[in-house]
């Protein structure tokens, strides 16, 4: 267990660079999930962490220790793959205990500890298989136990649930932050979905084009994003922009309303007109689909009691001053 | 779920499968059937009458020193042209699987030796290491050493092994790096992480999941060096000193069209079939077992 240090961590591939200097101070025991599209450079970020990339300029200190020249062994981390990384041609016990019996722990140790975090993943029946006879949320867990065993100052997480269906994945999702807590680890996740950085971390780092344009608790974030860019990438159905001319905003470029903060009007008494294009009920829920008079298109989110505009008809939307998001030209939050 | 083509008649089939049906006749089936045919009788020098005599040609050969010494030399010779284009062929694919920059011309280099015809290589190892204009062999001569293939046995057949290893470098070279780069470069990542460096990510990761490759090669290679390396050794040594460098299937050559021996020469070559197969039969039962996939 231990703190983790990025001092404007920067990296570049030849001239071309990828990561543009990201500081962070993770605590002891927290959670932080690194999120953004793909190619933002959050999975070069982590190999970076885990040693496996060179950083170009910047510091990285695990423990207080900095570590910028520390092969990935002695950095005291483990790490969880996107495709799991199995050794193929090793039992379940010996993909666990392969760390181990490098680091010379006597027999009697590997073996009580690959037991102890194979009863702690349920995967005690599987210790004679290999990989491949098992399910994918199986491996997933023998990853996660080859990680545990080796009792690491910091976890490291590389998308590891993206190769699995939905319904694992949720799963999944609550097993790895329980099991974080009970062990009281470190740990750093990576990920492009923005649910599972919203339910997993304590605090989040929202990465766009190799720049970190925010880090907060998830429900901070989301309450204020710091760009338009945040606003638009975490939450679900996303963000919608109005040109913000056209409700009267004076100061913002562009405005930034949730779906969720939005009500359906009758046309022209709402502070913006537009046309229903289509409608998605989803039970609890239904999402209207509405394009704007100037072409936007606009999600409104109303929960199942309220009526379901016909599709075509006019409407108007509505919604409070307070919950308005105002961003300037550049994409910043005023 | 593999999927099948079914055929609804026979005859299409048949016609698909003709051409190598027909290749394997002539070329196999049709001499493999004469050979063991004459391998039964004795034929006079002028080809012009056979005698009959049963397995007399296979008890004279079991009971004959230089034939059996050519068994010898054949577990010499292909052991080593398998260990050594084996192993050099490794130890190049590995420096070039770690290669980020340039490796598209270090493969392409490497891979030239096995354009070169195995009689051509012959000739330039020769030249090489002609004991009065070789280049080698002059050096050698500088550095106090006599270099002498023509009258020195182990030298001979150190010189038929590295030309016959040589151009056979290039292909388990291919293999072994299409091998090591179909390891996933994650399993490598997690073992460093795991804290094996890189002898012990070599011995206990990569080795194991190339083993599917280097059994295939190691099929491969012994059937090369069993049949294969004849231009190499007619060329360079003509199966001498003393019939030091003689592998099986040139003394099928000598006996049989230079010593003018044909049942005896076909006799040879049925005992090497049955070897050959053996030899595979062997290798596919028990060492692919300890094959991890």
């Amino acid at each position: 267990m231990a703190t983790l240090t990025l001092e404007n961590v920067k990296k570049s591939f030849g001239k071309t660079d990828v990561i543009h200097g990201v500081s962070v101070d993770v605590q002891d025991g927290e959670f932080i999930v690194i999120v953004g599209p793909s190619g933002c450079g959050k999975s070069t970020l982590l190999r970076m962490v885990a040693g496996l990339e060179a950083v170009s300029s910047g510091d990285i200190q695990i423990g207080g220790r900095r570590v910028n020249d520390v092969e990935p062994m002695d950095r005291d981390i483990a790490m969880v793959f996107q495709n799991y990384a199995l050794y193929p041609h090793m039992s379940v016990f010996d993909n666990m205990a392969y760390g181990l019996k490098i680091a010379k722990v006597p027999k009697p140790e590997i073996e009580e500890r690959v037991r102890q975090a194979a009863k702690l993943l349920q995967l005690e029946p599987y210790l004679t298989r290999k990989p491949r006879e098992l399910s994918g949320g199986q491996r997933q867990r023998v990853a996660m136990g080859r990680a545990i065993v080796r009792k690491p100052a910091v976890f490291l997480f590389d998308e590891p649930l993206s190769n699995l269906d939905a319904k694992l994945r949720v799963q999944m999702r609550l097993e790895i932050k329980a099991l974080q807590r009970a062990l009281g680890v470190t740990a750093l996740y990576v990920t492009h979905d923005q649910v599972e950085a919203m339910t997993m971390a304590d605090r989040m780092i929202v990465m766009n084009g190799g720049v970190a344009d925010q880090i907060g608790a998830p429900l901070d974030v989301y309450a204020n994003p710091a760009t338009e860019f945040v606003a638009g990438f975490i939450g679900s159905p996303p963000t919608n922009f109005i040109d913000g001319a056209a409700v009267g905003q004076s100061g913002g470029h562009r405005v930034g309303v949730r779906p969720e903060h939005m009500q359906l009007v009758g046309a022209g008494a709402g502070r913006l007109d537009g046309r229903a294009a289509y409608c998605e009920a989803l039970g609890a829920e239904t999402l209207v689909h509405v394009k704007s008079a100037t072409g936007t298109q606009i999600t409104v989110r109303q929960d199942a009691g309220h009526p379901i505009p016909e599709e075509g008809s006019e409407v108007g939307m509505d919604w409070d001053r307070e919950n308005e998001m105002p961003f300037n030209a550049e994409g910043k939050r005023l | 779920m593999e999927k099948r083509v079914t055929f609804k008649g026979i005859w299409l089939p048949l016609l698909l499968v003709l051409p190598q049906i027909l290749i394997t006749a002539v070329f196999f089936f049709y001499p493999a059937g004469q050979a063991i045919w004459q391998s039964l009788f004795i034929p006079d020098p002028f080809g012009l009458s056979m005698q009959w005599v049963g397995l007399g040609n296979f008890e004279y050969l079991l009971s004959d020193r230089y034939y059996r010494a050519s068994f010898v030399t054949t577990a010499i010779f292909s052991i080593l042209v398998t260990l050594v284009s084996m192993g050099v062929a490794l130890y190049l694919a590995v420096l070039a699987d770690r290669l980020i920059k340039g490796s598209g011309a270090y493969r392409t280099l490497l891979i030239w030796p096995y354009a070169v015809a195995p009689a051509v290589a012959g000739v330039l190892w020769l030249f090489m290491f002609n004991t009065r204009v070789g280049v080698v062999s002059w050096y050698l001569g500088q550095l106090g050493y006599d270099w002498n293939h023509v009258l020195n046995e182990g030298e001979a057949m150190g010189l038929v092994v590295v030309a016959s290893a040589w151009g056979r470098i290039s292909y388990n070279f291919l293999f072994f790096l299409a091998g090591l780069q179909a390891i996933p470069r994650s399993v490598i990542e997690a073992a460093a992480i795991d804290g094996a460096r890189f002898w012990t990510r070599f011995r206990t990761i990569v080795w194991p999941l190339l083993s599917p490759t280097t059994f295939f090669l190691l099929v491969v290679n012994i059937i090369y060096a069993f049949f294969e390396t004849f231009g190499v050794i007619h060329t360079i040594t003509s199966g001498g000193p003393q019939q030091a460098t003689t592998i099986l299937v040139y003394k099928v050559y000598s006996d049989g069209f230079v010593g003018q021996d044909l049942g005896s020469s076909a006799a040879q070559s049925v005992i090497l079939l049955v070897v050959v197969s053996i030899l595979t039969i062997i290798q596919f039962k028990y060492i692919e077992r300890r094959v991890h996939y």
